[in-house]
């Protein structure tokens, strides 16, 4: 007989040595392995078909700016002087309306005192985030002791906003400025590491200084 | 293995000599001419029919016996409701829920609006608002009193361990529909803190970062942050925690619950003779 059973094994490569029903010569994957295979592969296939593009779309902004530049106009150049700051209030993202105002420190340029940020021009004026570099409470300037102090956990910053005691992990963060006819325009947000040299923008607690800065990723955007 | 329907569910045959109409004897038993059903009679057999049809179909009912009348070791107290108490203010908070989001608008510019429209203007809206406010602060400390009794009972342990993984990443997840409920109200208050929790996420190293941008769909809080909120808010963590409460309830079931730490065994009770 030509299809006689072989010896049995049970660690054969073939249907037929493993005594499998119907198995024939030379058949290695039995009709339901390859039909259970081919059912999970379709379903994984059919998942990931909605899933990936699902996640890409939440995760998007993780890859991409979605914050567009805008500069926003603080006042004309004779309110602001090069040895006090002076408050202002803005809209970081203008859309989001009352809720997401914030307050900022306009003050200019200082020839005589200010370090030149690397590789910008030198920005005519001087704008101070208000948002501490600890956790994002808002940090209050105070005239008497020419300090920045946050009331949250006690971060205090010197006139450059360069750290000075507490918590914070680097100096306040700047915008950008411009002067288009006679009006200081405040642009994007930047960050400054201890040498008050100029990174991109980043969450407050994320170190831009020594070891600790690889464990905190730039944005691949900005 | 199933546990007995208690007494008062089960049909008992009735006693010899007492008129039995239309029970097992049948129409035209020996105990008296058939006579017309009263409606008392038909409403019970009426539901008894749809339960038995339903039943039939389904096979729910030796499930749901194990489910609703499983023995519990003796000593259970009051302090054994504490998740069913947490459960029930899931389920007013998904309730509530619900009819907050007929009238809220997820949208920057209309969020504060439509929130306060729900307050002063919606009939019994500041009434569902409280509930679904103050119903958060209910489910978070019940679900800690809830931790606490299972820690300090010992019903964490073998083999009910999955048990409190599970409850750790229900408690995991309530606390961030705390945070995510949180900002809708879009107020002052609500902005900033969502702003400073956001950093918060962010200065967990390498992953943080990252996450806060999740979070805040970009490097700075837009106007789409608070549709996100809003998804996470009522879709994805609530569905979550329903399947999970659904897993909870299962080994809670499969495996009993514990009798309390100053019960010990009692040693006639294992010995029981048979008369």
């Amino acid at each position: 007989m030509a299809d006689s059973p072989k010896k049995y094994d049970k660690e054969s490569r073939y249907t037929e040595g493993r005594w499998i029903a119907g198995g024939f010569e030379g058949e290695t994957v039995t009709r339901r392995r390859l039909m259970e295979g081919t059912a999970l592969a379709a379903g994984g296939i059919a998942t990931m078909a909605f899933l990936l593009p699902g996640l890409g779309f939440a995760l998007g902004p993780l890859f991409e700016d979605t914050i567009p530049t805008v500069w926003q106009d603080v006042g004309p150049e004779g309110d602001f002087n090069d040895l006090s700051y002076v408050p202002r209030v803005m809209n970081i993202a203008p859309e989001i309306g009352d809720a997401g105002k914030t307050t900022i420190y306009v003050r200019k340029f200082n020839d005589g005192q200010d370090k030149v940020i690397d590789g910008q021009d030198p920005q005519p004026y001087v704008v101070i985030s208000t948002r501490c570099a600890h956790l994002g409470c808002p940090v209050r300037y105070i005239q008497a002791s020419q300090k920045f102090v946050c009331p949250c956990h006690g971060g205090v910053y010197g006139f450059q906003g360069d750290v000075e005691g507490g918590p914070p992990v680097r100096p306040l963060d700047r915008f950008y400025t411009r002067v288009t006819n006679g009006r200081v325009e405040v642009g994007d947000r930047f960050s400054l590491n201890s040498e008050l040299e100029r990174f991109a923008p980043r969450d407050p607690s994320n170190h831009i200084d020594g070891l600790w800065q690889y464990l905190y990723p730039s944005r691949p955007t900005t | 293995m199933t546990p007995p329907l208690p007494k008062s569910l089960r049909r008992s045959p009735s006693r010899p000599g007492q008129d039995d109409r239309n029970g097992k004897n049948g129409k035209n038993g020996r105990n008296g001419p058939a006579t017309k059903p009263t409606a008392k009679e038909q409403a019970v057999e009426g539901t008894a029919s749809v339960v038995g049809w339903l039943d039939e179909r389904t096979g729910a009912s030796p499930f749901l016996r194990g489910f609703l009348y499983r023995k519990v070791p003796k000593g259970t107290n009051w302090y054994y409701t504490l998740g069913t108490a947490t459960m029930f203010a899931f389920l007013s908070q998904a309730v509530t829920g619900v009819f907050l989001a007929m009238y809220y608008e997820p949208d920057a510019t209309r969020a504060y609006e439509s929130a306060s429209r729900i307050t002063n203007e919606v009939f019994l809206g500041e009434f569902v608002r409280g509930m679904h406010k103050w119903g958060s602060t209910v489910m978070i400390i019940l679900i800690f009193v809830h931790m606490g009794r299972v820690f300090f009972f010992g019903a964490y342990k073998y083999p009910r361990e999955l048990n409190w993984v599970i409850g750790v990443v229900l408690l995991v997840l309530t606390l961030l529909m705390g945070l995510t409920g949180y900002l809708l109200p879009f107020d002052q208050r609500s902005f900033w803190a969502t702003v400073v929790a956001v950093n918060l996420n962010s200065s967990g190293p390498i992953v943080g970062p990252y996450l806060a941008d999740f979070l805040r769909v970009g490097s700075e809080f837009g106007p789409t942050t608070i549709a996100r909120f809003y998804s996470l808010h009522m879709l994805l963590v609530p569905l979550l925690i329903a399947a999970l409460i659904g897993a909870h309830l299962y080994l809670v079931a499969k495996l009993g619950t514990t009798a309390p730490p100053w019960l010990k065994a009692e040693k006639k009770d294992l010995l029981k003779e048979e008369v």
